[in-house]
């Protein structure tokens, strides 16, 4: 079994977000980036399908820049067995349609039983890349996976839905996109930290990959960003003390509801 | 604007409230537009596709498009861009009909953008307004020139028409043919948990959340009474689904989902930024919670400083009251 594991290198949330007023992507290394944390779900699936599958083998996938290293030594050190990284300075500002159809490149020579990510990352959320990839590679993709139950190249899982969940089945190669209810993910132990400095991690640009730069990257993406602000402040709210009955508070906010027409 | 498609999901010809407001969106762009209904029943939706303003409804009723395996869906809505010659395509921002749209752009060579929240036709084309880095910020993005533009429409972002009035729309099947390609996913069983008349959270126009503060899992029955009692739906933090106290599929948040309802209502959640990255584009934001440093107050539109199990009882008997 050899799966593989994309990650993302993302901006913290909690960060403060500063943009090139000139070509309006994001400065991540002034935004604290982290590894995206739904790709910890996936790659705690890994090691757990790993620890019950003789002789598999899983290696992460990463589209970033020369700091993008970081993330895939962070991704490493939870006991994962290699990595690729895709560094160059065209993809930056790809689009999803660019990052999916570099990351399918990467792969179009890598045997896989299993590409399993998060269901998305936590700066554009567009949670596009996983059925993209799939198209891309020819696969099917389950996504949205809550539950995954592997038998010999069927793989069955439950499948998060607004209401529920479905239960599917598709036999492998395939993508698995999960979200956090899948497991509790792990953290990484001294000495996984230690030996992710020693694994090897395989660098390659887009030559490499036979991939064209004039297709990536910001000006290669179908799609453009025009302008990108920091969302206007909101004022200050009111804010009433209850006081202690409930029954002060309650009315206070019934009065709030009527006057924005709620009720 | 030339042609615009709309793709609209209904429930036994019924279209949904998203779908209608997708309309809507469409509408103000072009003066002709299409829209695309899978599965069952999908024709029985003419009648109030047309009356939101669709003039031709292309449809694929295939048993293969009843729930959600995307292959079928994507090859279908392929042949609905063939058939009404659209140069967009808009559709309800939900995680299967991503999934879709995201196989069928790859197909057609199409750009996508999510989640929008505001559409204009500037000189260039279509330009959509969308939040990112959970709300931070704002940015507008647009399809580059000679690729199609499929654009994912936030739910409660646009008002669907109320002056629904058109001639029903004319239906015109697809010619599909499936191929075993297609229908690799197989769906072997559909599991919907017990809410009620409640609303799907990520299209309710109000939401009540719950979090730590509420103690445990017997805590959300209140939530959902108020959630009730407003016709709406109910949300969690991540620390409520963590300690198991509400189904994951409710979680607002960076991990989680992002909701902007008209109303959210939030109860023992402190609104760590986690938290606020999934919720704070809410057009009205209410806080209930012991704490008057809580970081949600910083956001909230009007807070309460209280203990939720006192405030919340109260306030459902006053919502009850005042709607006699």
């Amino acid at each position: 079994m050899r799966i593989i594991c994309p990650v993302k290198r993302v901006p913290d949330t909690a960060a403060d977000k500063h943009v090139d007023p000139q070509d309006h992507t994001v400065d991540r290394d002034r935004s604290d980036p982290v590894l995206n944390a739904n790709d910890e779900w996936a790659i705690e699936e890994a090691l757990q399908i790993a620890e019950r599958t003789e002789g598999a083998e899983i290696i992460a996938l990463c589209m970033g820049p020369d700091q993008a290293g970081t993330t895939v030594r962070k991704a490493l050190s939870y006991g994962l067995d290699g990595a690729i990284q895709i560094t160059d300075d065209a993809v930056a500002g790809s689009d999803a349609v660019a990052t999916a159809r570099v990351l399918a490149a990467a792969l179009a020579d890598e045997p896989f039983d299993l590409i399993i990510m998060g269901n998305q990352s936590s700066d554009a959320r567009t949670m596009l890349v996983p059925a993209m990839l799939a198209e891309h590679l020819g696969v099917p993709a389950l996504t949205y996976v809550k539950d995954l139950e592997i038998d010999g190249d069927v793989f069955t899982a439950k499948r998060e839905t607004p209401a529920g969940h479905q239960v599917v089945r598709a036999t492998g190669p395939l993508v698995v996109s999960v979200v956090e209810a899948i497991n509790e993910p792990r953290y990484p132990t001294f000495k996984g930290i230690m030996a992710a400095k020693k694994k090897t991690v395989d660098v390659r640009d887009l030559v490499a990959l036979g991939v064209d730069a004039a297709e990536v990257g910001l000006d290669g993406s179908r799609t453009a960003i025009v302008d990108i602000a920091p969302r206007p402040p909101k004022e200050a709210g009111r804010v009433v003390t209850d006081d202690g009955s409930g029954a002060v508070g309650a009315e206070a906010l019934a009065d709030w509801l009527v006057e924005q027409k709620i009720l | 604007m030339s042609t615009i498609l709309a793709l609209v999901e209904h429930d036994a010809g019924v279209p949904r409230k998203v779908s209608l407001q997708v309309l809507a969106a469409a509408r103000a762009l072009a003066d002709d537009v299409h829209a695309v209904a899978f599965g069952p029943g999908a024709a029985d939706a003419a009648a109030a596709l047309g009356a939101h303003g669709a003039t031709t409804l292309h449809t694929f009723d295939d048993a293969a498009v009843t729930s959600y395996a995307t292959g079928p869906h994507a090859v279908a809505l392929a042949a609905a861009l063939d058939a009404s010659g659209a140069g967009v395509l808009l559709y309800p921002a939900d995680p299967f009909l991503t999934d879709i749209v995201a196989r069928t752009a790859v197909r057609r060579g199409a750009g996508v953008i999510t989640d929008a929240v505001d559409l204009t036709v500037a000189d260039d084309g279509l330009v959509a307004t969308k939040a990112i880095f959970g709300g931070d910020m704002l940015s507008q993005c647009r399809v580059r020139d000679g690729h199609q533009a499929f654009v994912g429409i936030k739910a409660n972002a646009f008002a669907a028409a109320d002056d629904a009035d058109g001639e029903p729309a004319a239906v015109s099947s697809l010619a599909v043919t499936l191929s075993d390609e297609d229908r690799r996913i197989e769906i072997l069983d559909v599991v919907e948990q017990e809410s009620g008349d409640r609303p799907e959270m990520t299209e309710a126009s109000i939401i009540a959340a719950g979090g730590r503060g509420l103690g445990d899992a017997e805590g959300f029955q209140l939530i959902e009474r108020l959630a009730d009692t407003l016709g709406g739906a109910v949300g969690a933090s991540r620390a409520a689904t963590d300690a198991g106290w509400y189904p994951h599929q409710h979680q607002i948040g960076q991990t989680g989902k992002t909701v902007a309802p008209q109303l959210y209502i939030g109860s023992g959640i402190s609104g760590a930024i986690q938290h606020r990255a999934g919720m704070q584009t809410s057009q009205l934001i209410a806080a209930i919670n012991t704490d008057p440093d809580a970081p949600i107050f910083s956001i909230a539109d009007f807070g309460v400083v209280g203990d939720l199990h006192k405030v919340v009882p109260a306030l459902i008997d006053e919502i009850e009251r005042r709607s006699e």
